[in-house]
């Protein structure tokens, strides 16, 4: 009876060796990937923390120095673009919010079988490449163009030179202009996790708060908009994170006086060739955007965005 | 006026679409045009002489198939590498998951600039010639995270009875995975591979730092952005957008065909 329930000593090696394998399956699926990451990743940063405290020529080479003074003095010279950075990606992201949600909320509750015909519409601009589509903003936005023409009429240039974001006649190489490329690029991110958190929500919540009394109004407040946290928070993180860091709109669309960071950073790194306060100017960037979204989720209260 | 108020949604949602598309018609319009000069900003008049000629730029097409090249080549690294971690994450338990999950994470929630730069400073270091190769090892890295995320949610919402029921009714392993595992992740994997072509091929930020002197599509762009566009640009412009979408709406009539003689 015992010999029956006992395993033979002989058979056991084979099912551990196999188990041993079996057990190795997620690494070997993990480690080519993950190295990938590592290696071209998080290694780089490694490499750009010891360039930023560095010191020396192009000449003579670089040497680590331990040489901090570079941040202070990057932030010094730099700060207004650090500034002009967040507050522009800060203004596209609200207007995103602001542009973005009513269109989701039409595709996911108005749209009926228009549906994938809009979501086709807001994906389509995707397919012509970003820069092309940035430097026909130049011609929307043109000196005595139609659009410019038409604001002017309306007083609005009035209005917003007086508040500085424009300046006399011109849109172009101005603040709005710079904005409003932002916000134009980035909005297909904000309008997608929109709508995918909204497609979510059970239209029976709706009917039942409607039984309930409610206005639309109160509806949408206590019912909609907080069941639409989560795409909110994705997609203000997908619109803020890449335009703190961009310098397209700037260079294409700004004028001098509306370099961001990015621009100083890619000027350093590939004209002036500065690299410790390139290095430098990066990792501030990182490390102030890198804050803001740990804060930002935490409040908000969404940790599975992944 | 009620009319306009309770339609209001309706009306700012189209407003933001016009937002949208707007700049797509203008390239569309200019696409068209004979401009006076280098620089195709202002309307002149209507010519087709640009879309009988789209490769009269010097070195325009060797740049954009460049681009279809690496974007090609960083598809395929960068789905089969993030599959592979999707299937990882779900199916099997391992140590230090939460430093896997930032590592895959922090690449999507960092600003592009940073990524580039830091790259750009690993190279300079080890003396790596800047090109084709570097190029695509920094496409297969920034797209692998967004490939990780859409195959891991869709494998997450697989049905395990499935491929309990395929295994008990005698497939093995693989065939268990090529048979029943495989075509349910793959919208997952195919959504994860059009999103990684997607951002590669139209990356500037990333390339413009470790491209060298190697020119693809957006970094031709940027530089006739200084020296001049030609009219061509909005002609490629015009042609993918017109090809995509043909692509994307002949998908969904083949997807609505198939559910109805599927109903029938």
């Amino acid at each position: 009876m015992s010999a029956l329930t006992e395993a033979p000593p002989a058979a056991d090696l084979p099912v551990r060796k196999a188990s041993v394998r079996k057990r190795l399956v997620p690494y070997w699926l993990l480690v080519p990937g993950l190295l990938w990451l590592i290696v071209f990743f998080a290694l780089p940063l490694v490499y750009q923390a010891s360039t930023s405290v560095q010191t020396g020529t192009l000449e003579k080479g670089f040497q680590v120095t331990w040489h901090f003074q570079t941040y202070w003095d990057a932030f010094k010279e730099y700060y207004p673009q650090f500034v002009r950075s967040l507050l522009y990606a800060g203004t596209a992201t609200v207007l995103c919010l602001l542009l973005g949600y009513p269109l989701a909320y039409l595709i996911a509750f108005k749209a009926g079988r228009w549906r994938n015909v809009i979501l086709v519409l807001v994906i389509a601009p995707f397919f012509t490449s970003f820069l092309i589509r940035t430097l026909a903003w130049k011609t929307i936005l043109a000196d005595g163009g139609p659009v410019v023409h038409a604001l002017n009429s309306l007083h609005v240039l009035d209005v917003t030179s007086w508040l500085g974001f424009t300046e006399g006649d011109r849109v172009l190489a101005t603040p709005m202009a710079v904005v409003c490329g932002l916000t134009y690029n980035f909005l297909p991110f904000m309008i997608l996790p929109l709508y995918t958190s909204l497609e979510r929500i059970d239209s029976r919540l709706h009917e039942a708060a409607g039984d309930l009394y409610a206005t639309p109004a109160t509806t949408f407040r206590k019912v909609t908009f907080p069941l639409s946290m989560p795409g909110v928070v994705s997609g203000t993180l997908l619109t803020f994170i890449p335009a703190s860091g961009d310098y397209v709109n700037a260079e294409l669309l700004g004028s001098t006086d509306q370099k961001m960071v990015g621009n100083v950073i890619q000027s350093q790194f590939l004209r002036v060739l500065d690299y410790p306060t390139a290095a430098a100017l990066s990792f501030i960037l990182m490390a102030i955007v890198l804050v803001m979204v740990t804060v930002y989720i935490r409040r908000a209260g969404t940790e599975d965005l992944v | 006026m009620r009319w306009l108020r309770r339609n209001v949604i309706v009306i700012a949602g189209l407003a933001t679409l016009a937002y949208l598309i707007l700049p797509n018609v203008v390239v569309m319009v200019f696409s068209f045009n004979k401009p006076n000069g280098r620089f195709n900003y202002s309307w002149q008049r209507f010519s087709t002489d640009a879309w009988k000629d789209p490769c009269g730029v010097a070195d325009m097409c060797g740049s954009l198939s460049l681009s279809l090249q690496i974007a090609a080549w960083a598809t395929v690294g960068a789905t089969v590498l993030g599959t592979m971690i999707a299937f990882a994450l779900v199916r099997y338990r391992f140590r230090a998951r939460g430093a896997i999950n930032s590592l895959i994470f922090l690449p999507m929630a960092m600003p592009e600039v940073v990524m580039a730069a830091s790259l750009l400073t690993l190279f300079l270091n080890l003396g790596a010639q800047l090109g084709f190769w570097t190029i695509l090892i920094a496409h297969i890295m920034f797209c692998l995270s967004f490939v990780v995320t859409a195959v891991k949610a869709r494998v997450m919402s697989m049905d395990p009875r499935l491929e309990e029921a395929a295994r008990d009714l005698y497939a093995g392993p693989v065939q268990t995975f090529v048979r029943v595992t495989l075509p349910i992740a793959a919208p997952g994997i195919v959504a994860g591979a059009l999103l990684a072509f997607a951002l590669s091929f139209d990356d500037f930020i990333i390339t413009n730092f470790n491209a060298g002197s190697t020119v693809t599509f957006p970094m031709f762009v940027w530089g006739s952005a200084q020296r001049g566009t030609p009219v061509q640009i909005n002609v490629i412009g015009t042609a993918m957008f017109v090809i995509a979408v043909v692509v994307v709406v002949a998908g969904q009539l083949a997807a609505n065909r198939r559910a109805n003689s599927a109903k029938a």
